[in-house]
């Protein structure tokens, strides 16, 4: 892996070879491995090391990109052109800003922050990974039940110089235990990750998986409708994960966000409060953007209203001058900024919901439920109506039918079409918010949720 | 850099494989965009690594890296072995390899124009002439471009002798429109959504597709939907174009006789598959007319999934998929082909790239076009009361491939054989094999395309390819539509 000293001495090289005003280089590096397991048996298993350095030039408002991963001169001088041709050929944009100078890319709190490397996570080495895996197995053999799965640890780090003296570098650690037990006619699934291996308890998750496998055995059909669910947070985190594209200020100027005129006013429920805060003590990631500008915590949701979406710089300042300066709530750079150049702009993606007043458990979600779902996984989700933000999808690997208070038997999957405002609209109960990751969606902080009329349109054969 | 495939390879065979192959692969990609008449991104990127694959202990091991240099191939070798070995800690039995050939060849991607060779100015000209027809319409409040290409040659060499080089090509484009309006986001994209048309071919891809010429008519479309009725709600006779049929070609066949899926090594992220072993041959997939295959060659066309070898060494093939409506056919690898008593691999097994492990992808699944000459305004013509639907919006599947729903970007109303009223919202939902077996028409081959979905995602850590779907368009009877907006 790349250290800050060695990425530090290419990016002068590249500033050595470069004609161009400004450079930014952007530097990526890791050791990645996943040992992957199926029918009882580890079949693939897999590492792999890279190290990437993305150069951009800018020359009078017209900026390009180019990628390699190869730092020999030759190389870097073959990128650099790239880049630099690709620039010279545009016609200059006036909203393109000078690169930020490191000033300006700082925050309050700045280093203040604890770390998201462990030693422990890296070290991990694919025998230990195996002895896991075996472990999880064995949960799947002392049930009867077939298991499949990973288990992989990660280092990496990124950082960002550029030619008006800003250089930041951020390093973290990741393991994730993803497994999925199955019966003849039912499966169940757990998954987690965290920058600290300790913190994964790859048994304690192949148990609840193979509980869940075994208790939705024998899954009865029951009619689709609308019905009370009970989302898990992997759920939740999978359903709402597909509105946060549109809390970007570019989404707002193109007129693609459902966000659009509906700034400031009460578009979810009263106890609906969302936060991006990389910070966060259950989030993972850098915390700088791609210009290298600090990313702010920012209150998204307040009490059920949108007030204000993220910003890259020169989002903001194209929004200060906008139609829809007045609308928008706060207007200023946060911190959000996908690396330039792009269309997308910007996206706030370390969410984390707010503690409900009085958060319930699964189990006193499920106790106070007459007759509802309860939701593990939800699974191929894509949106149906970009303005009523109506997604489809549907459930997987434990699906339960609750009626008075208790987990009555496993159910055949639905699938729903719900719009994401009605449903923030009818959370009746929250649990507390926790470290969750999906398959859909980028990892949240975000609790379990009770919903009402949640709209199942049809039902599968299984 | 097939010495340096060599020195893998004698790296893993001196600690005890029983098999090893190495791929050296180079990516060349270039990325142009533009939105409302400015660029949006300009990029060009290039990644060279090496992926060695062995066997020791009757397990797999796979380990890869970008360094190149002796000490760090030979340390990556040791460490495909050393991760094989822990792999067999966990194992029922010991992988075995359906028996290949030996290929030693070289191949290239038959293209006109290297697209590499055309220039940036040239390319964003064309892109911004596209984005201004579109802007152009009184409101179209987004207008979006794009155009991509790639270069990927690779050297695969194996213990047993293979020695394959080839070079591929792809390249696609593509653009959208948007018009907000009130309560509504409505969009039109042409050739195809989520990235437009893509093929193995050089830049004579892009002037053929004719992209200033339907610019503006696809933008004027955006804007109409919002005249337009909603689509209504129930049991209809649906026609899809061609691009949306090779989607669900993709979703409800492709996906779901891919054999590692059906062996459950999937289940845990992509899912399992309904195609069960006791299936094949056996199960009536579609009506009699429905024929496909699974063809990576050459004489198929240059789809996204046509190659000259696939990722460990066996020559393309093609695979008859569907018979005459019945089920006859899996994708399948070396080490997978003995689950359906083959002696020889399908010829399936693809990469994302060097640093990634191949796996069985579709290659070009394609649904054969109609016999007797049939073309779209013929079929529509023929269809008393029905609702044509053009041009994905939204695709979901379940994890066995059962219940899938689609919806489209625009539909027309059908009655007594002509187009009556423009439809938006259209979606359509249903059973996989009940789907198919209500098929009774489709077009012939001049309204046949070999369409390309650019962005297929599988595995973990994920791999996303491109995967090829011919398709003309086809008619179904008694489909649920309207279901998207049910309720919600």
């Amino acid at each position: 892996m790349l250290t800050k000293e060695q990425a530090g001495d290419v990016f002068d090289r590249i500033r050595r070879f470069s004609s161009a005003e400004e450079v930014e280089a952007i530097f990526t590096s890791s050791r990645f491995a996943l040992t992957r397991f199926a029918n009882n048996t580890i079949h693939q298993n897999v590492e792999e090391e890279n190290s990437v350095v993305s150069i951009r030039t800018n020359f009078a408002g017209r900026t390009a990109r180019s990628t390699a991963n190869q730092f020999d001169d030759e190389s870097l001088r073959r990128a650099i052109t790239a880049s630099e041709s690709l620039a010279r050929v545009q016609a200059a944009d006036p909203d393109l800003l000078p690169m930020p100078a490191s000033d300006e890319a700082k925050a309050a709190g700045e280093g203040a922050r604890a770390t998201r490397f462990f030693d422990e996570t890296a070290a991990i080495t694919p025998a230990e990974r195996a002895e896991v895996v075996r472990d999880m197995v064995s949960v799947a053999g002392k049930y009867k039940l077939t298991a499949a799965g990973i288990y992989s640890n990660a280092d990496a780090c990124e950082g960002i110089f550029n030619s008006r003296g800003l250089a930041k570098w951020h390093e973290q650690t990741l393991a994730e235990v993803s497994i999925t037990m199955l019966g003849d006619d039912s499966s169940g699934w757990q998954k987690l990750n965290s920058p600290d291996v300790t913190k994964l308890d790859a048994a304690g998750l192949a148990e609840t998986a193979a509980q869940k496998a075994i208790e939705s055995a024998r899954p009865r059909e029951i009619a689709p409708g609308k019905y009370t669910v009970i989302l898990e947070p992997s759920a939740a985190l999978d359903i709402v994960g597909f509105m946060f594209w549109d809390y970007s200020g570019v989404a707002i100027l193109d007129q693609r966000s459902f966000l659009n005129d509906r700034i400031g006013t009460q578009l979810f429920g009263e106890n609906v409060n969302i936060w991006d805060d990389v910070a966060h003590p259950l989030q993972a990631g850098s915390p700088f953007d791609g210009e290298g500008m600090e990313r702010q915590r920012v209150r998204l949701v307040e009490n059920g209203v949108v007030k204000r979406v993220v910003y890259a710089r020169a989002t903001a300042e194209k929004m200060k001058k906008s139609e829809y300066a007045g609308k928008v709530g706060t207007i200023e750079a946060t911190g959000h900024g996908f690396p330039l150049p792009n269309e997308a702009g910007e996206m706030p993606m370390n969410i984390v919901f707010g503690r409900p007043h009085k958060p319930e458990s699964i189990e006193e979600m499920i106790a106070s439920t007459e007759r509802g779902v309860l939701v593990t996984r939800l699974w191929y989700i894509r949106e149906v109506d970009p303005y009523e933000k109506i997604v489809t999808g549907m459930t997987r690997d434990g699906t339960f039918l609750v009626e008075k208070g208790k987990i009555q038997c496993g159910v055949r999957n639905f699938r729903f079409n719900q719009s994401l405002i009605s449903m923030l609209s009818n959370v009746e109960a929250m649990g507390v918010p926790v470290r969750a990751c999906g398959e859909e969606s980028f990892d949240m902080v975000v609790p379990a949720m009770k919903v009402r009329e949640f709209n199942f349109t049809e039902v599968t054969k299984f | 850099m097939k010495s340096i495939a060599l020195l893998a390879l004698d790296a893993a065979s001196a600690r005890g494989v029983t098999y090893a192959d190495a791929r050296v692969v180079a990516i060349r990609n270039r990325s142009l965009s533009t939105k409302n008449g400015r660029v949006g991104h300009a990029s060009e990127s290039e990644s060279l690594g090496i992926g060695v694959r062995v066997i020791a202990d009757g397990a797999w091991g796979f380990a890869a890296a970008a360094d190149l240099s002796r000490t760090a191939v030979e340390a990556g070798a040791a460490r495909a072995v050393e991760i094989a070995r822990a792999s067999a800690r966990v194992k029922r039995e010991d992988v075995r390899l359906a028996a290949e050939p030996a290929a030693v060849a070289e191949w290239t991607t038959p293209y006109k124009i290297d697209p590499f060779t055309t220039s940036v100015e040239q390319n964003i000209d064309l892109l911004l002439k596209v984005d201004a027809e579109m802007s152009g319409v009184a409101g179209v409040t987004l207008s979006e471009t794009g155009m991509n290409f790639q270069r990927e040659e690779s050297w695969f060499l194996s213990s047993e002798g293979a020695d394959i080089h080839q070079t591929k090509y792809s390249t696609g484009g593509g653009y959208t429109a948007y018009a907000f309006a009130g309560s509504e986001i409505q969009k039109r994209s042409y050739p195809n959504s989520f990235g437009g048309q893509w093929q193995n071919r050089g830049y004579e891809q892009i002037e053929e597709m004719k992209l200033v010429e339907n610019a503006r008519r696809v933008a004027e479309e955006s804007v109409a939907l919002h005249r337009a009725e909603q689509c209504p709600e129930g049991a209809y006779t649906i026609i899809l174009d061609g691009s949306q049929l090779g989607l669900q070609i993709h979703e409800s066949i492709g996906h779901p006789i891919e054999l590692d899926r059906v062996l459950g090594m999937e289940a845990n992220f992509a899912g399992t598959s309904f195609l069960t072993l006791e299936k094949l041959g056996h199960l009536r997939y579609g009506s009699e007319i429905v024929n496909v295959v699974a063809d990576a060659r050459q004489e198929h066309g240059p789809g996204l999934g046509t190659f000259a070898y696939d990722d460990e060494g066996v020559a393309a093939q093609s695979t008859p998929i569907i018979t005459n409506g019945r089920f006859t056919g899996y994708l399948s690898s070396r080490e997978t082909a003995h689950a359906i008593g083959a002696t020889r691999s399908g010829g399936t097994l693809r990469a994302e790239g060097w640093n990634r492990l191949p796996m069985i992808r579709m290659t070009n699944i394609s649904i054969l076009p109609g016999e007797k000459p049939l073309s779209l305004e013929q079929l529509i013509a023929a269809t008393d009361d029905g609702i044509y639907m053009e041009t994905n919006k939204s695709w979901s599947i379940d994890d066995k491939r059962y219940n899938f729903q689609f919806g489209c970007e625009i539909a027309w109303e059908i009655r007594r054989g002509k187009r009556v009223r423009m439809l938006k919202n259209p979606s359509y939902s249903g059973i996989t094999t009940e789907f198919w077996n209500s098929m009774d028409a489709i077009c012939s081959r001049e309204e046949w395309t070999l369409w390309g979905t650019p962005n297929c995602g599988k595995g973990q850590p994920q791999q996303v390819v491109g995967t090829g779907h011919g398709a003309s368009p086809a008619r179904f009877r008694n489909i649920r539509v309207g279901s998207a907006y049910r309720g919600s």
